[in-house]
């Protein structure tokens, strides 16, 4: 695929050619990819209006177009139109960096999704891993925010998300070390291609639970919103943003949800495949599946928002290092066990191979 | 090759001018800011180097964890640098011992450096069993069969490490009401509500 | 035992989740669309002043002044002068609207029904200004809103 690597065996012309048709299909997917990122955040911000206004028996956003489907975009030019306040005593590069760079991040993650069969931008092979690095980048950017507002709140409330966000992440990367048991690879379509036996699948129910719960803390949404926390520290580390710095937290925090639903639909509810293992359904374009199931998942962050109250922070913290970590960290155990003596870990054949070959080998030098 | 050598010398030039920044910058959160762009592009010298594992875990364990520790604490502080300034030129003379103690010994390291004889049979070791292997497996491969020991000692040190910080800052607090939260779950409403139709003029 | 199992499986988790899930689902919305329906309103609903006049065309208001003196917020100010035909007529009937707290003890205090609150509710003005209501304003408001006022008045009190 990369030819860069070829140049050496073929001529100028060809190199520049080949580069130049790879740099252009590159540009135009990932343009494809933000553009339809961006498109899904606003109309999730709509469907969130909508099924929460449901859920409280209210109307939700009607007015702007039929059933108010241009309301995401009347905000987003009210937004974008609007003047940006920088605080007098805020760290101006640092303040306008951090929504940059957090919504920059939020869209970077998504060169590693597969969201078809080969419909990826980069395959490779650590993807899971560096979905955890582009994340932990964020935080950064999320603490880089609240500092540099030069306010109490947003300081607090980014505080707050770090921690919040460190904290969940640990018991979120043992739940990932269950599914990797399962998978044995870090590439984000082998984990969606390689076989579950039902058992194996029954026995990451309780960790997809987790990670559901797991990726509301991580996306500060509801029940877990204490960085943001309206009622307390008033929107927490973006209540000195206005305009367009405002509308790219907001960007990134949606982009964040989309990207967490369909990792999860990537790693526990297999991607693109049709549902249930029912492979008479396969006509259906890969990218469906994965779209509902996504959509699913987003359904749930806002079906809890609209049923749940908001945690005590030491709650917050008590259910992830208290209940979630022991807990995922007995699972991995109990599932490498039972994998291990089912003999159904993925390399486990390899690995055997690997140890036989290596007694030969050193069999071979002792005889030597 | 042009592409690779122009990234290299990318992230090679950030990498440094960001690690000079980390000890120039005059406040202590913008040195943890360009300590983390360093990280960031020793990651991607990394990759490059197709160590795509090792890069990522660089960037998971010390910007995700370590320097956002670092960033609590520096932004915590509430320092000021005037009158640190002035106290740090104090102690100028003592430190400029201490760094040419530290530089002596450097100079002594490097002069009487040599490498291990059998280090250059290792390299030259047959690797075709990690043939086909991506850097992950081929790395586990290692850690936990020929490094086992090393590595199980390092968790073992690490989790001393963590119970000496719980125990210095566990505190029992008597004092305080804590949430009990299995005993909230265990009431019923019938043990501690009653609802009783109150006829007027007659009291409870 | 039945409790651990609650505890274990989230089960008042589960019922918030159901009844949530129930009103997205069965149950009717029960906001209405505002500018385009429009709750109902009592005849006795207390809105934007109005001064009526006769069936004649001729005005109501003889000011007596007694609005003027039981107004609480002392939001009303009134001048009179005999007018060519002898009657006694306001030259000057002033509401200022920010000060008025719709109490509606003007038109209970008004012998001749002259002044009255009608059941207009949407009268908010870009500016402050606008809101101080002079006898013009007033008199408008009565002439277009006679019809509804006179058939309020009649269902609130039939014996008039």
């Amino acid at each position: 695929m990369n030819p860069i690597e070829d140049f050496a065996n073929n001529s100028l012309d060809l190199w520049l050619v080949q580069s130049g048709i790879w740099l252009a299909w590159t540009v135009a997917y990932s343009l494809l990819v933000i553009v339809g990122v961006l498109v899904c955040v606003a109309y999730l911000t709509y469907a969130e209006r909508k099924i929460l206004g449901g859920m409280q028996r209210r109307q939700g956003p009607m007015t702007v177009g039929p059933f108010g489907l241009l309301q995401p975009i009347a905000d987003g030019i009210k937004l974008f139109s609007k003047e940006t306040i920088i605080p007098s005593h805020a760290h101006r590069f640092v303040f306008l960096l951090a929504p940059v760079l957090l919504f920059s991040l939020s869209l970077i993650a998504w060169v590693v999704i597969p969201f078809d069969k080969g419909w990826v931008l980069a395959n490779i092979n650590v993807g899971v891993l560096f979905l955890f690095a582009i994340s932990s980048m964020s935080v950064c950017s999320i603490i880089m925010a609240g500092w540099a507002s030069n306010s109490r709140y947003a300081f607090l409330g980014g505080i707050h998300s770090a921690s919040q966000m460190i904290s969940y992440e640990v018991s979120m990367g043992l739940i990932i070390v269950c599914v990797l048991l399962v998978t044995g690879s870090l590439n984000l379509q082998e984990i969606v291609l390689a076989p579950r036996p039902l058992w194996v699948q029954v026995m990451l129910l309780p960790m997809l639970v987790i990670f559901l719960v797991s990726i509301l803390a991580k996306c500060n949404r509801a029940p877990f919103d204490l960085p943001d926390g309206e009622s307390e520290i008033v929107g927490g580390f973006m209540v000195e943003y206005s305009a367009m710095s405002y509308a790219l937290l907001i960007l990134a925090k949606y982009a964040n949800m989309i990207l967490m639903s369909a990792v999860t639909s990537i790693l526990f509810l297999g991607g693109w495949l049709p549902p249930f293992g029912m492979n008479f359904l396969g006509f259906v374009p890969g990218i469906i599946w994965f779209a509902l199931k996504t959509a699913a998942i987003l359904f749930f962050f806002i079906w809890t928002r609209a049923t749940l109250p908001r945690f005590r922070y030491d709650q917050l913290m008590r259910l992830g290092w208290k209940i979630f970590l022991p807990f995922t960290l007995i699972w991995v155990v109990f599932m490498a066990g039972m994998l291990m003596s089912f003999d159904a870990l993925p390399g486990q054949k390899q690995a055997k191979a690997f140890t036989a070959a290596q007694i030969e080998h050193v069999m071979q030098q002792q005889e030597k | 090759m042009i592409v690779q050598a122009f990234a290299f010398y990318l992230f090679a030039g950030i990498l440094i001018l960001s690690a000079l920044m980390v000890i120039t910058a005059r406040n202590p959160v913008h040195s943890v800011l360009f300590l983390i762009l360093a990280f960031f592009n020793a990651a991607g010298i990394f990759v490059l180097l197709g160590a795509e594992f090792l890069a990522m875990i660089l960037i998971i364990v010390h910007v995700g964890a370590v320097t956002v520790l670092f960033l609590f604490v520096v932004m915590m502080l509430d320092v000021d640098f005037s009158t640190l300034r002035k106290r740090s030129v104090s102690y100028i003379f003592p430190s400029i011992i201490l760094g040419g103690i530290l530089l002596f010994e450097l100079v002594i390291i490097y002069t009487y450096w040599y490498m291990a004889p059998e280090a250059l049979t290792n390299i030259a070791q047959d690797q075709s069993a990690f043939e086909g292997l991506s850097n992950t497996q081929a790395l586990g491969m290692v850690l936990y069969t020929d490094y086992v020991f090393a590595f199980q000692m390092a968790g073992l040190i690490l989790l001393v490490a963590m119970i000496g910080v719980t125990v210095l800052t566990l505190r029992k607090r008597p004092d305080i009401h804590k949430q009990r939260l299995h005993d909230q779950y265990l009431r019923k409403p019938s043990d501690v509500l009653e609802i009783t139709r109150v006829t007027p003029k007659t009291g409870v | 035992m039945d409790s651990f199992a609650g505890m274990l499986f989230l089960k008042d988790i589960a019922k918030g989740f159901l009844l949530t899930l129930k009103y997205l689902l069965f149950k009717s919305r029960v906001t209405i669309n505002y500018p385009h329906e429009k709750g109902p309103i009592s005849p006795r609903f207390r809105g934007e002043h109005a001064l009526r006049r006769y069936p004649n065309a001729e005005e109501r208001c003889i000011a007596c002044k007694l609005c003027e003196a039981i107004c609480p917020a002392q939001a009303i100010t009134i001048e009179a002068e005999p007018t060519n035909d002898g009657s006694r007529r306001t030259t000057r009937y002033d509401i200022d609207m920010t000060k008025c707290i719709y109490c509606g003890l003007c038109q209970e205090a008004c012998p001749i029904d002259a002044i009255v609150e009608g059941p207009n509710f949407e009268f908010a003005t870009e500016t402050h200004e606008e809101l101080y209501y002079t006898k013009e304003k007033l008199m408008d408001n009565g002439d277009r809103w006679e019809a509804q006022i006179a058939a309020n008045l009649m269902v609130d009190n039939p014996d008039k």
